[in-house]
């Protein structure tokens, strides 16, 4: 729900329902790092309301695209943060299976010199 | 009435200039006040609103690291470094509210003659962690009937001997029903086949995840009650999916949290008896470094382990040589999971569930 002015289109409040600070703060932070935002910000009009007001102010473009721009933007980091994460685990995961099997290899060693120590078995 | 004199003494008095007022705190009092040079509001200001100076989304993708220290299959510790506090706290609220889960919602009690009542027996089988994937199941609604897709039910029937001693209910005695309720539905005397609770079309077991893998609790040994000799509990319990933010029994992680990289730097050189000090103090963080002729330094040796106790700048020497803070943008993250899911699985779909509520978003405007 956008609340606006017809004549001005760069000043609007948007009125999110369901949503709490989990999106809002994330959108607030990616909406202020666009230069052509003068005003990003939220509130939460009451607790126990599920309800969100987000204001855009802009230098001039519509504040609903820039919002649009802000959503868009936020999908994509999300999901950079989900591909490098993916990577890392993957990584992690491989390290370790790597290090398992060492480990195991160092130990079928062991026990074969051991054997091999058998005084009574020459 | 006042006289006169009296309100022109009121007026001139002044209490300590009385000969018994001390002017200050007595010397044992006043030594052991710790004053802290640093500014509380700004020391440990990890989330400072910026304009732009702590991540620039240019940088952001560039940035951004992952390092994963430790994963197992219940508990994960890994590194966020690049990113904003707004998403570190975005992740963490999905984590704990809104990946969804299942957990027994409905209990439907045949015969309980043990201590327990039976709503405090049914809230305790409601915050049971239940070992399966929720991908696989469809949310539950009102008007909805519970079916295969969308209801695990379990069976408890347990009866102490009269002969034994107390028993124990574990959650092992939970049997997985894979072809729905058993309990039978009062019908207004109809000849038809009597119907049961849930109505399922088929088998759970024959779906390929479920084949030779039961679902049961994520852990065999939470004791659920206790029975004295002669006591039963007959029970059917129905779980569907939900979501953290309607009742905690959903929630997919025990808990999920994380703390910025603490930040520890030696302003000057601290050497010999100082050293010893401070490395008694906190041996957990600094290091004696020797550099020959007898001399000694301290070193931060491992910053990371610091838990901001403030124990090294309590001491009047140590304050202006210890500076502490956090890193800004590197979170330390700690997801411990209930058994649904494994923490790396949790983590991405946190991520996927965020994505969803900007596209939600983003289709209404």
């Amino acid at each position: 729900m956008e609340h606006g002015s017809f004549k001005d289109n760069s000043h609007a409040t948007f009125t999110l329902g369901e949503e709490d600070h989990t999106l809002a703060n994330a959108v607030r932070f990616v909406l202020n790092q666009d230069p052509r935002v003068t005003v990003g910000a939220y509130t939460i009009p009451h607790p126990s309301l599920e309800s969100v007001n987000i204001r855009v102010q802009t230098t001039g473009d519509p504040a609903k695209e820039v919002f649009k721009d802000a959503c868009q933007e936020l999908m994509q980091m999300n999901r950079h943060v989900r591909s490098v994460f993916d990577k890392a685990v993957t990584e992690y995961k491989a390290e370790q299976e790597r290090k398992e099997k060492k480990a195991a290899e160092e130990l079928q060693r062991q026990r074969e010199l051991f054997g091999s120590m058998d005084i009574e078995s020459n | 009435m006042a006289t006169k004199e009296e309100k022109r003494f009121a007026k001139n008095f002044n209490i300590n200039d009385l000969p018994d007022v001390p002017t200050g705190l007595p010397p044992h009092l006043q030594q052991t006040r710790v004053v802290s040079k640093s500014n509380p509001l700004t020391a440990n200001a990890s989330y400072v609103p910026s304009m732009g100076e702590s991540v620039k989304l240019g940088n952001f993708y560039e940035n951004f690291k992952v390092d994963v220290i430790s994963l197992t299959e219940r508990d994960m510790e890994f590194d966020m470094i690049g990113i904003d506090a707004a998403f570190a706290n975005a992740f963490r609220r999905i984590l704990i509210a809104e990946l969804p889960t299942m957990a027994i919602e409905k209990v439907l009690i045949a015969n309980n003659t043990s201590v327990i009542i039976d709503e405090v027996l049914a809230h305790r089988m409601g915050l049971i962690p239940i070992a399966a994937d929720p991908r696989l199941f469809e949310y539950l609604s009102e008007n909805d009937q519970p079916n295969e897709k969308n209801t695990i039910v379990f069976k408890l029937h347990v009866k102490c001997a009269k002969n034994k001693t107390r028993q124990q209910v574990l959650t092992s005695d939970l049997k997985w029903l894979p072809n729905g309720s058993e309990l039978l539905k009062e019908s207004g005397g109809s000849t038809s086949k009597p119907k049961t609770y849930t109505s399922f079309s088929c088998s759970q077991d024959s779906l390929p995840e479920f084949a030779n893998n039961p679902i049961t609790p994520s852990d065999l040994q939470i004791l659920i009650a206790k029975l004295a000799p002669g006591q039963e509990i007959e029970l059917e319990a129905h779980a569907v999916k939900g979501i953290g933010k309607t009742h905690a029994k959903w929630s997919p992680v025990a808990t999920a949290w994380y703390r910025m990289h603490p930040k520890v730097d030696l302003l000057g050189e601290v050497e010999d008896e100082l050293a010893e000090r401070l490395v008694k103090i906190c041996p957990k963080v600094f290091d004696i470094e020797d550099m020959g002729k007898g001399k000694k330094r301290a070193i931060v040796a491992q910053p990371r382990k610091c838990t901001m106790s403030k124990e090294c700048i309590r001491d009047d020497d140590l304050i202006e040589l210890v500076d502490l803070g956090s890193v800004k943008n590197h979170f330390i993250f700690n997801i411990e999971s209930t058994g649904s899911l494994p923490p790396d699985v949790l983590f991405t779909e946190a991520v996927k569930i965020l994505e969803a509520k900007c596209e939600t978003v983003l289709k209404e405007l």
